[in-house]
């Protein structure tokens, strides 16, 4: 999606069928959409890091953390309206990954994926260490209403939806105007081959810590908008499971590609209610019962990756090539891979 | 004074668990370049196969062999069925397939064995030594870990260096189409380096269940600890994943002893951070070659 | 010639690929046009006795009662507390099988949330917005339920029965469709508390608890009765971290003769087991969540045969002090837990028979009895109106604080000594209230036996 007014042409339009979903579907689906749009902002500005900038991270809950404990936080003590505590939050978070992502310039493949993964860890746990602060355990509670125009009786989930998506949206046309912009070329140069880049003129280090403040800025936004959609922040809420999950929905939608982050999200909220669905469906004994969609789940992971080895986007990809006839030669990842497997001692 | 020395060999004991982990995770990155996301997940099921058996035979040794035993054919069938296809893939594909084998071992788990806290037996006693009347704050079985996962480091890096598999295996991690070149089987090498990855997995398993207790879900944060271990030693060092393993064991048992649990993470994290700051490639990495 | 083997390879992953495509979009067609149980409307008659039987509330039909929960079923939390709600299940299974209430099942839907809060928000919508459950029974976890409390509230779901000993419960006024259930963590702490500097007055005690609301509520009920002079060290733990043996080193050093725990079993257990390790035996008093003797058996069953004689694990837990609100799981003699054992072996056999199984059926006995009560054709309302207004304690061993202005569930607990299995009760059953200098009273009543038919009356 090459030019401006088309990527704002199709935002607009998704947003339509969002309203118009939104109304259609019972409530619950309307959860269900801001649980995916909670989704597909964290997961897009990861697949922009680790496809687009090479730099992978195991810990971005931490950074959506941050973003929903500053939501909580301004929200309880300072009462801002909704759209500037998130602007806050936004920046916090991204000062975070400024430091994370100066912290992380030197370390390449598993050592930031380790450094990474311990920072998903170890920040959740800061909650229990300022209990006063940061409620410990029980978390803080975040209020959120509907406004008072669209009446007593709209649904809170649909209102829920509604800005969700809307954040969502502006991210991802916001981020996909960064895809094609030079950033996002440094960033491709860089991932690539890092030496050749800075041989060109660009400042290796910068693009790559700007790569950090970008996703996690996206990140600490889906933190805000997870704070106001299930109304609890809580240490639990945010653990290793969770940034394992927002990789994995971003290799498998189709790593560096923005829809790709949608498909990853879609997998990621609706399969395992799904399997837990059939599950139970079947009346199985508890404890197989309870077990089989966690198995089944890793099963699908392991599936879709053999099967569609660029994600579920690049799969897409293919099978249009199938009707369309392959298109122009498009530089493939095939870069990144050698770089990463080339011998060292 | 003596809890200092307490808390030192407690933190030494967990240490080498830490580094048993960090060393299969080691095998497995030397060899094939993966991180192994499931080898915490694949040492859990080990142990349960060898519970089954101890529970069954009466036999702790029977049950320590035969986990043994499965982690090699664990190890070496994960390899062979769900990774080989990833080998040429986007380098993530294979991360992403190792984090659904975890889920998947751990669903399985769950469904065969249940779902409870099951008691693992140590392999000797768990009352503690003394040294006049002052305890030392480890027990026989603690020694034995220890000493276990020293053997087996040894045995490896041993290995590596004087025999004609590891030679292989070196020759393997470091060029697989020049391996190929030299007549090297290096499809099998991988399994053998998964095999030997899954073995000293189920190690640390049956290690560290009798302080953990067994369930899914058991060796995850040891898991989290292990693979730490291996950032700070440097993944292509056997003897780093030890050192790596004692130093996080060690630091960790301070900060529970003198600053209190909440801190532990948070302290983990800063041991890292400062190695990887002075070494970006860890305690153990060789210096980069810059090509131009 | 032979095709090269990566164009079949690729050929072949094609074919997978289109395969996958076609049978996700298959599959997702058959799960949007699946829809979910909602509650039908129209009245219909029983057949039976007087009124007839009505869809008088969202869940209820004339011939069934939609319940739903959530619950870890798997996940680091779930060891333990998965066995309660199938327990609760056998239980209902029991009733339904005996004739219902008031004809109609009870079909208890419970979720899986793995104790991750954001999970519990999407599990509670679901039951409530899209299966329209009746109520909300006994949701498990402080965290996670306080991710739903608000939502619960403000869609007028009744909240009955909350699997947490938390005091957040108890507030009518901000909740007023919540209820506790089990006896919280500070009155436990007070009944503890009183106990140990009775009987171990002049004695250096030491508190172990972990480090969350369940342990500092604990604490805060402990540090009510327990004078500041005689305790000598506050250790604290975090359940993601096994290695406790700085904080039992630091516990024996301070010298400490008596070791009060707010510990989940996992953790008393290690607790004996590091003790073990460092030589250090002192005089444990544990909280019922951390003491069911047979859990604790169980875990420790490994290290009891070291001794050299075939001893099963209660050689280790002989001597522990705990409270506890039920009767002890091992007490064949209560006629509770004859029942409960009854309605196991045929409903739940394959589950170990502890403390949480008691626990699950034990509060599925008490929904029934307010279901009873509550009338032929309830309301949600009525639900809510009929635990405020007072329930028979039937397993418990002290009675409800259930009132208008009270949501807290159990008010008291026994103090038990653990001996070959079973908590053996040492004086009265004792009642107190949360406040710090709220009397610790002893409780006069008999207690209720449970009925023949193993249905509670209305």
């Amino acid at each position: 999606m090459q030019s401006p007014p088309r990527r704002l042409g199709v935002a607009v339009v998704v947003a339509v069928i969002v309203v118009l979903a939104s109304i259609k579907l019972n409530t619950f689906r309307d959860y269900q959409i801001a649980e995916i749009a909670v989704e597909v902002t964290a997961v897009a500005g990861l697949t922009l890091l680790t496809g687009l900038s090479g730099q992978i991270s195991l810990g971005h809950g931490a950074f959506m953390a941050i973003g929903a404990y500053t939501t909580a936080l301004l929200l309880m003590h300072l009462g801002w309206p909704f759209i500037a505590v998130l602007v806050l939050a936004a920046a916090v978070t991204a000062a975070a990954g400024a430091i994370v992502g100066a912290a992380a310039a030197r370390l390449r493949g598993p050592y930031l994926a380790g450094a990474t993964l311990m920072l998903g860890v170890a920040l959740p746990s800061i909650a229990y260490a300022y209990q006063g602060v940061f409620g410990g355990d029980q978390g803080l509670n975040v209020a959120f209403t509907a406004p008072g125009f669209l009446g007593a009786t709209f649904p809170l989930t649909r209102w829920q939806a509604w800005v969700s998506a809307l954040v969502a949206l502006i991210t991802l046309v916001l981020l996909a105007n960064l895809y094609y912009s030079r950033i996002g070329r440094n960033w491709r140069a860089v991932r690539d081959d890092d030496v050749a880049a800075a041989l060109d003129g660009v400042n290796v280090a910068a693009a790559r810590i700007l790569a950090f403040v970008v996703s996690a800025s996206c990140a600490g936004i889906a933190g805000a908008l997870l704070a106001i959609v299930t109304g609890l922040v809580a240490p639990g809420a945010f653990t290793l499971t969770l940034s394992i999950s927002l990789l994995t929905a971003a290799v498998i939608g189709g790593l560096g590609s923005l829809p790709g982050a949608l498909w990853g999200s879609l997998v990621i909220v609706l399969v395992p209610t799904y399997v837990t669905d059939v599950a139970t469906s079947h009346g199985l004994s508890s404890s197989a019962g309870s077990n089989i969609p966690v198995a089944a789940y890793g099963a699908v992971l392991i599936l879709v990756m053999l099967v569609f080895p660029q994600g579920i986007q690049g799969g897409l990809r293919r099978i249009l090539t199938l009707f369309t006839g392959p298109g122009p030669k498009t530089p493939t990842r095939k870069a990144l891979h050698e770089k990463t497997s080339a011998p060292h001692k | 004074m003596v809890e200092f020395l307490q808390f030192t060999l407690s933190g030494i004991v967990f240490g080498m668990i830490y580094a048993a982990v960090a060393l299969s995770l080691v095998l497995i990155w030397r060899g094939t370049r993966l991180l192994n996301y499931a080898q915490g997940g694949m040492a859990m099921f080990t142990t349960y196969v060898a519970i089954e058996v101890i529970y069954r035979t009466g036999s702790y040794w029977a049950g320590f062999v035969v986990a043994l035993a499965a982690g090699v054919v664990l190890g070496a069938a994960f390899q062979l069925t769900v990774i080989r296809p990833t080998i040429n893939k986007p380098p993530l594909n294979g991360v992403i397939v190792t984090i659904g084998l975890l889920t998947l071992l751990e669903g399985l788990a769950g469904i065969f064995f249940g779902g409870q806290y099951r008691s693992f037996p140590a392999a000797f006693s768990v009352t503690g030594l003394k040294i006049g009347t002052t305890p030392l704050g480890v027990s026989r079985f603690d020694v034995f870990t220890a000493a276990a996962v020293l053997v087996t480091t040894l045995a490896l890096a041993a290995a590596f260096k004087y025999t004609t598999a590891g030679l292989r295996m070196r020759a393997a991690a470091f060029n697989a189409t020049i391996a190929r070149l030299s007549g090297i089987r290096v499809a099998r090498v991988l399994t053998v380096g998964w095999a030997l990855a899954g073995l000293i997995g189920a190690l640390a398993g049956v290690l560290v269940s009798p302080s953990t207790f067994l369930y899914p879900n058991s060796m995850d944060t040891i898991f989290v600890f292990g693979f730490t271990a291996a950032v700070i030693g440097g993944l292509d060092s056997p003897v780093g994943a030890v050192v790596g393993g004692l130093l996080l064991g060690i630091a960790l048992s301070y900060v529970g002893g003198y600053l209190g649990s909440d801190l532990t993470a948070v302290v983990a994290l800063g041991v890292l951070v400062v190695v990887l700051m002075i070494r970006p490639g860890g305690l153990f990495s060789a210096a980069r070659v810059r090509r131009v | 010639m032979k095709r090269p083997q990566h164009l079949i390879n690729r050929a072949r992953r094609r074919r997978w690929q289109a395969a996958a495509i076609v049978t996700v979009a298959a599959l997702s067609a058959a799960a949007c046009s699946s829809s979910s149980g909602s509650s039908s409307s129209g009245a219909s008659s029983s057949g039976s006795s007087s009124e007839a039987l009505t869809a008088s509330a969202p869940g209820i039909t004339p011939t069934q009662i939609l319940i739903g929960s959530h619950q870890p079923l798997t996940g680091p939390a779930a060891p333990g507390y998965d066995e309660i709600a199938p327990a609760s299940a056998a239980y209902f299974s029991y009733v339904n099988a005996h004739g219902g209430v008031y004809g109609r099942k009870i079909v208890y839907k419970y979720l899986n949330d793995a104790y991750d809060p954001t999970t519990t928000a999407s599990v509670v919508r679901q039951l409530v917005l899209q299966d329209n459950v009746y109520a909300l029974f006994n949701g498990l976890g402080t965290p996670t339920h306080l991710a739903v409390v608000q939502f619960l509230n403000s869609e007028k779901v009744p909240d009955v029965f909350v699997a947490s000993g938390c005091e957040c419960w108890n507030s009518p006024t901000a909740d007023p469709e919540t209820f506790g259930w089990q006896l919280d963590y500070v009155r436990e702490g007070k009944i503890l508390g009183q106990y140990v500097k009775q009987h171990f007055a002049g004695k250096k005690v030491a508190y172990f608890y972990q480090d969350d609301e369940f342990g500092m509520d604990g604490v805060k009920g402990l540090d009510d009765e327990i004078p500041a002079s005689m305790v000598v060290s506050k250790q604290s733990y975090v359940d993601t971290n096994v290695n406790i043996a700085p904080q039992v080193a630091a516990l024996r050093a301070s010298g400490a003769q008596v070791v009060i725990s707010f510990s989940i079993p996992a953790f008393t257990a290690l607790l004996k087991l590091n003790g073990l390790k460092l030589g250090f035996s002192p005089q444990l008093a544990v909280s019922s969540v951390g003491s069911d003797p047979i859990t604790l058996s169980g875990l420790l069953e490994s290290f009891a045969k070291q001794g050299g004689a075939t001893v099963n694990g209660n050689a280790l837990t002989n001597g522990i002090i705990t409270d506890d609100y039920l009767p002890s799981a091992g007490d064949m003699s209560n006629s509770w837990i004859a029942l409960f054992t009854k309605v196991h072996n045929q409903y739940d056999a394959k589950a170990p028979l502890d403390g949480n199984m008691f626990y699950g059926m034990a509060v599925a006995y008490t929904f029934v009895q307010a279901m009873l009560k509550a009338g032929r054709n309830p309301t949600r309302a009525d639900l809510v109106s009929t635990v405020e207004s007072g329930l028979p304690q039937g397993p418990m061993v002290a009675p409800f604080a259930y009132a208008a202005g009270d949501h807290a569930g159990a008010t008291g607990a026994f103090i038990g000594v653990i001996k070959n299995g079973v908590e053996v009760q040492e004086g009265p059953v004792l009642t107190t209230d949360t406040s710090a200098s709220g009397p610790i009273t002893t409780y006069t009543g008999t207690g209720q036996q449970a009925p023949a038919s193993g249905i509670p009356s209305p």
